[in-house]
């Protein structure tokens, strides 16, 4: 059996890092994400886990040399956080073009600017359609579980994953996680075995090289297959998971959907308060479902439909600058509700961004406007920025 | 020797990159791993399913180079892999300009690798503009008015940054350029070539005339030919005579606008440093 402990988001990647023996980490300091790092390189130094450490002299070099270790047939991990994310955007795209699975975590900080030191997704949204698999933890358990789903999905559709826990709101915040033995983990996530493309003097090849039209749609088309698979892949693995360490995890999490009057739809730590708000509205006689989304990339369209289908009005919340048009995740929701022939009303909220929390009053607030359009059947073309100052209209 | 580059590449005539490429897999063989960024180099890594390089490759972007190297080779060493030679054959543009702060902290770092710069003195591949490492009076097609700014000095920088090994070479003598690849290889760290490389299109001049400009911008010391390791300066090729600065600027279209007292310039900068390259070796 594990062991439970106290610790925080950052140090719950840290862990599932060390108990996914990775071999080669790079990565560069960049709040809220560096306790995570620290806490790895902690590892490395007390030889609790055997990896090398590069300290690299920027994100984007962080990305790249794990893309080169991996390339080399090693398990790697490297994370980061708002302007570093930004930065390491060239590399992200040729992370994931050429199929290698590394596991990057994100401390979710606001894009700049004005400058913020704190949550949004406003920097893993800017990379969402770079192929790679996107997982929003709600919890520190969470934030390990992931850690560890993602080497094994990673490694078996041989496609990168971004672990995204909100900067300071899961990052710095202590909870209580299990943390499985490593001969369970060991168990689960088989040593690392290199894919299809490697650099190796006794099988030379080209990686990476220029490419015409002639090939170019084919291997984005192969990419995007393998990245879609996941929808597929990711339950049988999250039920492995559950039969070694006890623990259910979807591709998202609905609770008192069917027939709700509204479904609050969140991404990542804000989940929590929406489940606990809900909760307390249906003690009181309310139909308020929510519907937590674990899986951004790929998006799970099929259960987002069923679990909202028999919702009377759907809120979504976008804890994401959603500039001149609706939020990543309502464009999600939408999308799929369009193509499934769904006539429910969707709602978008934009809230909690640059750090501003994402209170209990902020989703009753949230759920009473939906209500409120809804009862007054109107429609609200653009996102409706639900904690914004008086002052600012 | 087996050829560890392919025959028949689609690189210009007369191309001092080339030239390079092949001398370095001649002295290194086959236990090597090649990098190329966007470049003219990216063309021996190849297009679709062709590609040059007879050992592996691996195509970089154009200012992280060094930090592929970097994950490489500490992988190679997590691997216990100590044999393999972990190569990037980078432009002066993907070297001094944009790259230089991926291969600064490399160097800093201190990883195994190889890292041969061929300078060409210009962004060629993307139709002759200005590098850093264009120098005075040069015309390309961003400074049609020559450049103003001196070359940038790469190699000086790296020696102030205390690299365990660092070189200058010229196509125009090979040997010497294989000498130092050999070397480069025995380091226990990062090792930099930064080597001339005349470029007959960009340069406005005749490819049978590579190697004897390649020789002239040694022997008139604009590029002197010269090692250090640990910091411990030689120069490998004295030049006796002098050449005329005059002779080398006419063989390339490049300089037909370059002004006297940027004529003149350039020579008094290239007495001093091949002065001052003697004095440091002289210490
Ligand atoms: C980030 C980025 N910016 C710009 C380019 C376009 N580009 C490709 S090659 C090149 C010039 C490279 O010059 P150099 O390194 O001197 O090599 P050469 O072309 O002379 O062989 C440029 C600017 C690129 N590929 N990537
Ligand atoms: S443009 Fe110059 S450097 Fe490029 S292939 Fe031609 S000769 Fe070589
Ligand atoms: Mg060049």
């Amino acid at each position: 059996m594990g062991k439970r402990v106290a610790i925080s988001g950052n140090h719950s990647i840290a862990e599932g890092v060390r108990l996914a023996k990775v071999d080669v980490v790079a990565a560069y300091p960049i709040t809220p994400q560096t306790p995570m790092v620290e806490k790895v390189a902690d590892f490395i130094n007390q030889g609790r886990l055997d990896a090398k450490y590069i300290a690299v002299e920027s994100e984007h070099s962080a990305l790249t040399a794990v893309v080169g270790a991996s390339v080399m047939g090693t398990r790697v991990f490297t994370a980061s956080a708002g302007a570093g994310l930004a930065l390491m955007h060239e590399i992200v795209g040729v992370a994931s073009g050429n199929r290698l699975p590394i596991v990057m975590g994100i401390a979710n900080r606001s894009l700049p600017s004005p400058w913020s030191l704190q949550a949004d997704h406003s920097d893993s949204m800017a990379e969402r359609d770079l192929g790679w698999i996107q997982l929003y933890a709600a919890s520190c358990q969470e934030a390990l579980d992931y850690t560890l789903l993602a080497y094994r999905i990673a490694e078996e559709v041989r496609l990168p994953v971004m672990v995204c826990i909100d900067g300071f709101f899961l990052t710095h915040t202590t909870e209580a996680v299990d943390l499985p033995d490593q001969a369970d983990v060991d168990q689960f996530l088989p040593a690392f075995e290199r894919g299809d493309i490697y650099l190796d003097p006794d099988d030379p090849m080209t990686i990476n090289q220029l490419n015409s039209e002639a090939t170019f749609t084919e291997l984005k088309y192969r990419h995007n297959e393998a990245l879609n698979s996941v929808v597929d892949l990711f339950p049988h693995v999250a039920k492995e998971f559950e039969e070694r360490f006890g623990r259910k995890h979807s591709l998202c999490t609905a609770v008192g959907c069917e027939g709700a009057d509204v479904v609050v739809v969140t991404l990542g730590s804000s989940s929590g308060t929406a489940r606990k708000v809900a909760g307390q509205m249906r003690a009181d006689g309310q139909k308020i479902g929510t519907l937590q989304v674990s899986c951004f990339r790929p998006f799970p369209k099929q259960e987002v439909i069923d679990h909202l289908k028999h919702a009377k009005a759907v809120a979504v919340v976008d804890r994401s600058w959603a500039l001149g048009t609706d939020g990543p995740l309502a464009q999600e929701v939408k999308s799929a509700f369009y193509s499934a022939g769904l006539n429910v009303p969707v709602y978008n909220f934009v809230g909690g961004l640059g750090g501003r929390d994402l209170s209990e009053a902020t989703v009753k607030r949230v759920i009473g406007k939906a209500l409120e359009l809804k009862e007054q059947e109107e429609q609200a073309l653009y996102p409706i920025w639900i904690d914004v100052k008086e002052e600012a209209k | 020797m087996a050829d560890l580059v392919s025959k028949g590449l689609t690189t210009c005539e007369g191309c001092g990159m080339e030239l390079i490429a092949r001398s370095i897999l001649d002295v290194l063989g086959q236990n090597t791993i090649m990098l190329t960024p966007p470049s003219c180099s990216a063309i021996l890594t190849g297009f679709g399913s062709e590609t040059g390089w007879k050992v592996p490759a691996f195509q970089s972007n154009l200012e992280n180079i060094a930090a592929y190297c970097s994950g490489i080779s500490v992988a190679l060493e997590h691997q216990n892999k100590t044999d393999i030679n972990v190569v990037a054959l980078a432009g002066d543009g993907g070297t001094v300009d944009i790259g230089l702060q991926a291969l600064s902290g490399a160097v800093e770092r201190g990883h195994k690798f190889i890292y041969v710069c061929y300078d060409n003195e210009a962004y060629m591949n993307t139709g002759i503009q200005r590098s850093g490492s264009t120098p005075v009076g040069a015309w390309t097609t961003t400074t049609p008015g020559g450049k103003k700014e001196p070359k940038k000095n790469i190699v000086e920088m790296l020696l102030a940054q205390g690299i365990p090994y660092v070189a200058t070479a010229s196509v125009g003598y090979i040997d010497d350029f294989k000498k130092k690849v050999a070397k480069a290889r025995e380091i226990d760290g990062p090792a930099y070539i930064h080597t001339f490389s005349p470029c007959p299109p960009g340069w406005r001049a005749k490819p049978r005339d590579t190697i004897k400009i390649a020789k002239l911008a040694v022997d008139t010391n604009l590029f002197p030919l010269f090692e250090a390791i640990d910091g411990e300066v030689r120069v490998t090729r004295k030049v006796r005579k002098v050449a005329s600065i005059k002779e080398y600027l006419e063989l390339q279209g490049r300089f037909r606008n370059i002004r006297d007292e940027e004529v003149e310039s350039l020579a008094t900068d290239a007495e001093n440093y091949y002065n001052k390259l003697l004095e440091s070796e002289a210490k």
